[in-house]
């Protein structure tokens, strides 16, 4: 899985972010390598998914910098959005158009010419053909996911952020979830997770990091990783 | 290429907002009866005088416009906050503007038919005749709807971060729109009166200058509003 690791592809330091008084991110640093899969933990409220918005450019640090792919979050948002793939916890559909519509409206807003082929094979890969033409106002938790899923691989990230990425996912789900990881990094790219359990990313993480009070502590590498799935899989 | 795909985000926005405004039907129905009730309650107010009727009628019409937008503004963007999705909008490429433009568009085209139904039900119901002069009649009405759409969008952008964005939104509009609101009513009223005077030139100028100004300022301001 890490046979890629040549470059950095994420790289932020000492972000900070506050709302109102409160510090949520006092100084979070991480290094994502390109082939690598980093997972992280923490308590609710510890700032996981407010360090990813802020990677993600949909928040600005109060203080710190990052790049990603080579691009300065703040200087170049453009670019790092061309090169991320986000996924929040929320799937970000439309509830009125069809699965198909939506990743066709998805395509558009890329910038994919002709992208029918890719739309039908991303439907394909979620196994949601058979419901396209339906509103997704009547999709399960699960397959509004899978969905969520469709999208993200249709404009072919480097860089992937994904936000507890499984919750709502069913082992097929998870498998399919851990395929779209594989398939980026497995193309030179990386991703950052956030996960609420390690379960489910069992195999696919390469590296663990801990967010703790706004602070993000040094990763756990692969020789740790493995005996904390395996004892995960034992429970 | 940078062209026709900001063009393609636009054209997307647009059918996106339109297609599940018109699928989800409550919204523009609820939007159409606000504005026919706002005319109804107008005649009870004004009494059976039908030449009272005639000189409010003009007036009763761009308010009942003016706040049956409002609610239009608000599911705007109520779409993209009820499932997440305005995160991922803001994240695909390309300029931010085209956001705003496509909404706008899509907005344009809502208010302009609620418009329809405004007016053919405001003429019945007040007894209004067509002007001889209803193509710049219709001109005056387009302005005004570009004028009352373009803050509308924006303001609606600026107010859906908020929890009280209902509240907001005809709270930081109205001030806005009382140029546009002068202007437009001075221009019909003078145009259902023959315009003797000529008003309705200097009116239509100055909202063609309104409507331009703030075309231009919005397009540039929008990306720092959406921004959180």
């Amino acid at each position: 899985m890490a046979s890629w690791k040549s470059h950095t592809l994420l790289d932020a330091r000492d972000i900070a972010r506050r709302f109102g008084a409160r510090w949520v991110l006092r100084g979070a640093s991480i290094t994502v390598a390109s082939g690598e899969v980093v997972g992280l933990l923490g308590a609710n409220g510890s700032g996981k998914s407010t360090f990813l918005r802020v990677l993600a450019t949909l928040l600005r640090p109060n203080a710190g910098s990052a790049t990603i792919a080579g691009h300065d979050i703040m200087r170049e948002p453009d670019a790092v959005r061309h090169s991320i793939g986000f996924l929040a916890h929320t799937p970000g559909l439309y509830d009125d158009l069809t699965a198909r519509e939506n990743l066709v409206f998805a395509a558009a807003m890329l910038g994919l010419p002709d992208a029918d082929d890719d739309i039908h094979c991303a439907l394909e890969r979620v196994a949601l053909t058979h419901v396209a033409d339906e509103r997704v106002r009547g999709f399960s938790a699960g397959m509004q996911r899978r969905l969520a899923i469709a999208r993200l691989s249709l404009s072919r990230p480097r860089v992937l952020l994904l936000d507890e990425p499984y919750s709502n996912l069913d082992t097929a789900g998870t498998v399919l979830m851990n395929s779209l990881i594989t398939d980026t990094v497995d193309a030179g790219g990386a991703a950052l997770v956030v996960l609420h359990e390690l379960a489910p990313s069992a195999g696919v993480i390469d590296r663990l990091a801990t967010v703790h009070e706004g602070r993000i502590d040094s990763g756990l590498y692969e020789a740790e990783v493995e005996p904390r799935l395996a004892l995960v899989g034992a429970d | 290429m940078g062209r026709s795909a900001d063009w393609g985000r636009i054209r997307a926005i647009a059918w996106k907002d339109l297609t599940a405004e018109r699928r989800s039907k409550a919204g523009f129905y609820s939007v159409a009866a606000l504005g026919i009730t706002i005319l109804v309650l107008f005649g009870f107010a004004l009494g059976p005088d039908t030449r009272a009727l005639r000189d409010a009628a003009v007036g009763a019409l761009w308010l009942a416009v003016f706040f049956a937008g409002v609610l239009t503004f608000n599911r705007s963007y109520q779409v993209e906050l009820d499932s997440g999705a305005l995160d991922t909008l803001l994240l695909y490429g390309g300029g931010r503007w085209t956001i705003f433009t496509g909404k706008l568009l899509a907005n344009l085209a809502f208010v302009m038919m609620m418009l329809v139904i405004v007016l053919i039900v405001g003429a019945v119901l007040f007894q209004v005749e067509v002007p001889a002069q209803w193509p710049t009649l219709l001109a005056v009405l387009a302005l005004g709807v570009i004028g009352l759409v373009t803050l509308g969008t924006f303001y609606a952008a600026m107010a859906s971060r908020s929890r009280a964005r209902e509240v907001l939104l005809p709270l930081l509009l109205f001030p806005m729109m009382v140029p546009v609101l002068l202007a437009a009513i001075q221009a019909s009223k003078a145009l259902f009166g023959a315009d003797l005077m000529q008003e309705s030139g200097a009116w239509m100028r100055l909202l063609v200058a309104y409507d331009l100004v703030f075309l231009i300022i919005t397009h540039l301001a929008f990306e720092y509003v959406i921004e959180v």
